[in-house]
């Protein structure tokens, strides 16, 4: 991609991510209220609240969590340009996994029970499915023989039918990324659970604002990876992504959380089987 | 060519000067001065070498052979005399055996061997000598203060600072003559003498354990010793050859198993699987030794070794399976110590077994030996020895104020000893984190294997989320914000301060500079073997850069933030003041709270005996297919 | 005009009550009246919530804990007494370690009458707490936000 149409693509991805990831998230409400047979709230609803948690007064527990904190929505933001600028996906990756660190290390900073058995989930889920997420990459590079994502987004085949078990397997991890039941262990945009909010249990006003923002940064950023798999017919690829949206919304109200040994051992056998599986497969090809 | 020399004679002289004034005063001058000197030297090295590619040595003569020779014989005499008293009847046999094959070689070919060049320069010899000269000169003068310290906290130690001191200098001097030498009997010489002084400093406080320990690291880097004579008697009677550079030329039939069995000796030094044990047995020593050990010598001696026989494995033909085996010893490696690090609490054995996990690494990337991969080894070289000698010795000023290393009790160390702390970070960051050192060559490592072998990148995919694990856990220890004990002081001594300064400041610089370390010194050099070389992407530069950047510049906002609502932790209503609650029976209660170390699944004792016996199948298939 | 009347989230706290009043304030969650609809959320977490929904009446042990989390909410915050333990104390009045309504510890804004509290009138009880909400947020622009 040209210097001009990256720096645009970056732009149009820093403007546009949140209303995307925002109004996605108010669809995935209205369409879980619905699957549970209620009316649901409208769909600007998760923009209401982050306006609303910008104006609370701001309470913290030391300094450090609202530094840190803004070092996570900096590194998320950073993750997606090197994305949608059509970056190294490896390092838009590793991006996305020291925005983690920073969002785990505030959390820890906070010394609260409940944030602090929150952080040791989220690594717990970061293990679980980084391996997975490697994998996706090793399998896209094995295919269109490169790291940026301009290349894999600009070969001519549908990646998915070369990987369908990575597939598989990416989409597995994404309900851990999305936060979604089974799998959110470590928080959970549904109200209550064992451990008060988990990592954001101690996070308030502006802080948890950017933390609802970086979360819509980060959806789309993932659903960006999903479009790849079908890069080279957007509006599949696009459909693709909606789809698979839905598919985890449906799993998240059909499921109840299961615990942290469930989430690292299914993760991890998946990414054995389906992820190394298909690239075996390829090397052997 | 003299500036060779000195570097590796001037520490043997600092050495015996060390030994005969045991003088507080002298020492401290000595040591000091030699680190100024040791690092100017090495800076001098690599302005005189840096341009001119590989420059080798016509250095030598038959009498300095003979010399050598006699050298090594009265010190085989010496460990056989020290193991027989110590009842140790394995050890004094394997350094017999060597012995006797030394003798055998010199007498039976002594008169015809004849190398041409003794010594050689190129930028990797460069870089381990730079590696060497600063960080290993900072770590003895860290040993300054902290070898008083020791002896303060440690009263039924016997006090030989002098001997100490005098073993670290040797050690420096023989990894300089390690990388210098081109001619395999003379690195041989220095290979031996590296495993001597560690025997030693790991067997420093004379104890039990710490003797038990020494003979185990002794036994099993004698055994590598063997594989490494051995290597060059078959070398020697088939090809008439013992100059290191001459390997990739020589025919696949004579090479393959000398090169197998250097491979071995490099993987019994680098403390690869099986023989990982004897690292973490280091850790009895005072901690300058363990971050002597891991970060600037002799694990690195063994890496250095592998790393040379990287063109054997990608040229000569054959090789490329024998390589291929030392890559899966080496991914082996990385992907279970990682996984066992996780469920240690000390935090010297989490040191020790990630610093295994990265020689695997550096392992895995010169056994598959394509030149995105030397790249990624030689840098992991380099950050590996930085930051890890930076944490290690961290670890030891910590221990020193906290009374114990166990991570558990540096909860909120950043409230206690902040500046450490920072240090800490930083080392731990460089560890694993994006834009800092370590990332960036796991990065290219990923790369370079998705390209070679992409089976192997799936060990590289699971051991890298267990390092994320480990590392972020024991990062999160310390930035907790805790009250800090009223009655606590933290005592740092001044030469411990300098030396964790200077490193956590090189760590952050290295990054920095990284693009210019990879131009002018990397690519000439992988160049010149390759033909073609690693080049880093402009704008993934210009990424990492931006990420550093930030990084520095970012916290600047702490500075910033001006009255804020502070509120207790949540305690579910029950606080009674802060990181305190009121609890059953009515009692008020501290807030505590332990690590995840998933012990089940990532014990020591599974996982040790699955890579033991794994690593063992691997090394034999390698031995076999040299053969 | 803020957003804070379009996405009020509750915590919800059980004093002493004898869970007829906190079953309704659930029951406002179920499909049949889907509070969510207007953006609320039961939160569970005090740093998080607006509305402080309280049940039950205060006795000895959980002063402190009302106090507390009353404390640890963020401003502008509101406190809806639910049921008539919390407004009054109610049949517990008398006893000897109650020492009556909410308000004997913290300030309450709205009053919902009930035993049990209807949902409807819990429901009426948030929306009119909507309205302190709003003016609490303009009163503290005033002093500082």
């Amino acid at each position: 991609m040209s210097g001009m149409n990256a720096l645009l693509a970056v732009i149009l991805y820093i403007v546009l991510a949140p209303i995307i990831g925002g109004l996605i998230s108010g669809v995935d409400r209205k369409i879980s209220a619905r699957m549970q047979g209620r009316y649901g709230p409208p769909i600007l609803q998760p923009f209401y609240d982050v306006f609303k948690l910008m104006a609370k007064q701001n309470i913290v527990v030391n300094k450090h969590q609202k530094f840190y904190i803004l070092c996570f929505l900096i590194f998320v933001i950073i993750t997606g340009a090197i994305f949608f600028a059509g970056g190294d996906l490896l390092l838009a990756i590793f991006a996305l996994t020291l925005a983690s660190v920073f969002f785990i290390v505030a959390a820890y900073s906070t010394y609260s029970p409940y944030a602090y058995i929150g952080a040791e989930r989220e690594m717990l889920q970061i293990m679980a499915y980084e391996p997975m997420v490697i994998l996706t990459v090793v399998g896209m590079y094995m295919v269109t023989k490169s790291f940026n994502v301009i290349d894999i987004a600009t070969y001519d085949q549908p990646l998915l039918f070369s990987l369908p078990g990575i597939f598989l397997g990416f989409l597995f991890i994404l309900t851990i990324k999305f936060r979604k039941s089974p799998f959110d262990i470590s928080m959970s945009h549904h109200a209550h659970q064992e451990i008060v909010r988990g990592v954001i249990t101690e996070f308030s006003g502006k802080e948890l604002a950017m933390i609802e923002i970086a979360h819509w940064y980060e959806n789309v950023f993932l659903l960006g990876i999903v479009c790849l798999f079908f890069a080279s017919n957007p509006i599949i690829a696009i459909i693709l992504a909606l789809l698979t949206y839905f598919l985890e919304i449906f799993i998240d109200n059909n499921n109840s959380r299961l615990k942290w040994q469930s989430t690292l051992g299914s993760a991890w056998i998946v990414a054995l089987i389906l992820g190394v599986g298909n690239i075996a497969f390829l090397a052997l090809l | 060519m003299n500036t060779v020399l000195f570097l590796i004679l001037y520490p043997v002289i600092v050495a015996f000067l060390l030994l005969v004034l045991p003088q507080l005063a002298v020492r401290k001058f000595i040591v000091v001065a030699s680190t100024v000197i040791l690092t100017v030297a090495s800076l001098y090295l690599v302005v005189q070498y840096f341009s001119t590619g590989a420059v080798f040595f016509e250095f030598g003569s038959h009498a300095l052979d003979i010399g050598i020779f006699i050298l090594e014989i009265a010190l085989a005499a010496i460990i056989i005399y020290i193991s027989l008293k110590h009842k140790q009847f394995l050890a004094a046999l394997l350094m017999l055996i060597g012995a006797v094959m030394t003798t055998w070689f010199e007498l039976a070919y002594g008169g015809q061997i004849h190398a041409t060049n003794n010594l050689f320069v190129d930028n990797l010899s460069l870089i381990m000598a730079l590696i060497i000269g600063i960080i290993g000169s900072l770590i003895a003068l860290f040993a300054l203060g902290y070898m008083e310290d020791y002896h303060h906290h440690h009263h039924n130690v016997k006090n030989r600072v002098p001997f100490f001191f005098f073993i670290i200098y040797v050690f420096l001097g023989a990894m300089n003559g390690l990388v210098f030498a081109n001619n395999l009997i003379w690195l041989f010489f220095f290979w031996e003498i590296t495993t001597f002084c560690s025997f030693f400093l790991i067997g420093y406080s004379r104890d039990e354990i710490a003797t038990r320990n020494a003979f185990r690291a002794l036994k099993m880097n004698l055994l590598g010793g063997l594989g490494f004579s051995a290597a060059i008697i078959y070398l020697f009677v088939n090809a008439h050859t013992v100059e290191l550079n001459q390997l990739p030329t020589l025919a696949s039939t004579v090479v393959l198993l000398p090169v197998a069995l250097l491979a071995f000796a490099g993987i019994t030094k680098s403390a690869q699987m099986p023989f990982s044990s004897w690292l973490l047995g280091a850790m009895v020593a005072p901690t300058p030794v363990s971050a002597l050990l891991h970060s600037s010598t002799m694990v690195k001696a063994g890496v250095y070794l592998i790393l040379r026989l990287s063109p054997v494995f990608a040229f000569v033909e054959g090789g490329a399976t024998v390589g291929l085996f030392v890559a899966m010893v080496g991914a082996v490696t990385f992907l279970l110590t990682s996984f066992m690090a996780i469920s240690q609490m000390d935090a010297k054995r989490v040191l020790a077994y990630s610093t295994i996990a990265n020689l695997g690494l550096i392992v895995l990337c010169a056994g598959v030996g394509s030149y995105e991969l030397m790249w990624a080894g030689i840098m992991l070289v380099i950050f590996h020895a930085i930051a890890k000698s930076l944490l290690f010795l961290s670890v030891g000023t910590v221990e020193h104020n906290l009374g114990d290393r166990i991570i558990e009790s540096m909860d909120g160390l950043i409230t206690k000893m902040p500046k450490v702390a920072v240090g800490m970070v930083i080392g731990i960051s460089g560890m694993f984190l994006a834009p800092f050192g370590m990332l960036i060559s796991k990065w290219a490592a990923l790369e370079g294997l998705v390209a070679a072998n992409p089976i192997l990148a799936v060990f590289v995919a699971f051991g890298s989320a267990a390092t994320m694990f480990f590392w972020t856990k024991w990062l999160g220890k310390l930035t907790m914000i805790k009250e800090k004990p009223a009655d606590f002081v933290a005592k740092v001594p001044a030469s411990e301060t300098f030396t964790l300064t200077s490193l956590a400041f090189l760590t952050i610089a290295v990054c920095l500079i990284f693009p210019l370390i990879s131009k002018y010194s990397l690519e000439p050099f992988i160049t010149s073997i390759y033909g073609h070389a690693y080049l880093l992407d402009q704008s993934n530069v210009a990424i990492l850069l931006i990420m550093m950047g930030l990084i520095l510049v970012l916290p600047l906002r702490l500075l910033t933030y001006g009255e804020l609502n502070y509120k207790p932790q949540y305690l579910a209503g029950a606080n009674v003041e802060k990181e305190k609650f009121y609890g059953s029976l009515g009692l008020t209660r501290q807030v505590t709270m332990k690590s995840f170390y998933l012990n089940n699944i990532f014990g020591e004792d599974k996982l040790f005996k699955l890579g033991v016996v794994s690593s063992i199948v691997l090394i034999i298939i390698m031995f076999g297919v040299g053969m | 005009m803020s957003y804070l009347p379009k996405s009020p989230w509750l915590v919800h706290y059980d004093a002493s009550s004898c869970n007829g009043c906190d079953i309704e304030v659930l029951a406002c969650l179920t499909p049949l009246y889907d509070v969510e609809r207007f953006g609320v959320l039961n939160i569970g977490n005090p740093k998080h919530a607006d509305i402080f929904v309280v049940t039950g009446s205060v006795n000895e042990q959980n002063k402190s804990v009302i106090k507390n989390i009353y404390d640890q909410m963020a401003d502008p915050k509101v406190v809806v007494a639910v049921g008539a333990c919390a407004t009054s104390g109610g049949v517990f009045r008398e006893c000897y370690n109650v020492q009556g309504g909410v308000d004997k510890v913290i300030p309450v804004d709205v009053y919902v009458p009930g035993c049990a509290a209807r949902p409807e009138a819990i429901i009426d009880g948030v929306v009119q707490a909507l309205g302190v909400l709003e003016e609490k947020y303009k009163n503290m622009g005033k002093v500082a936000k």
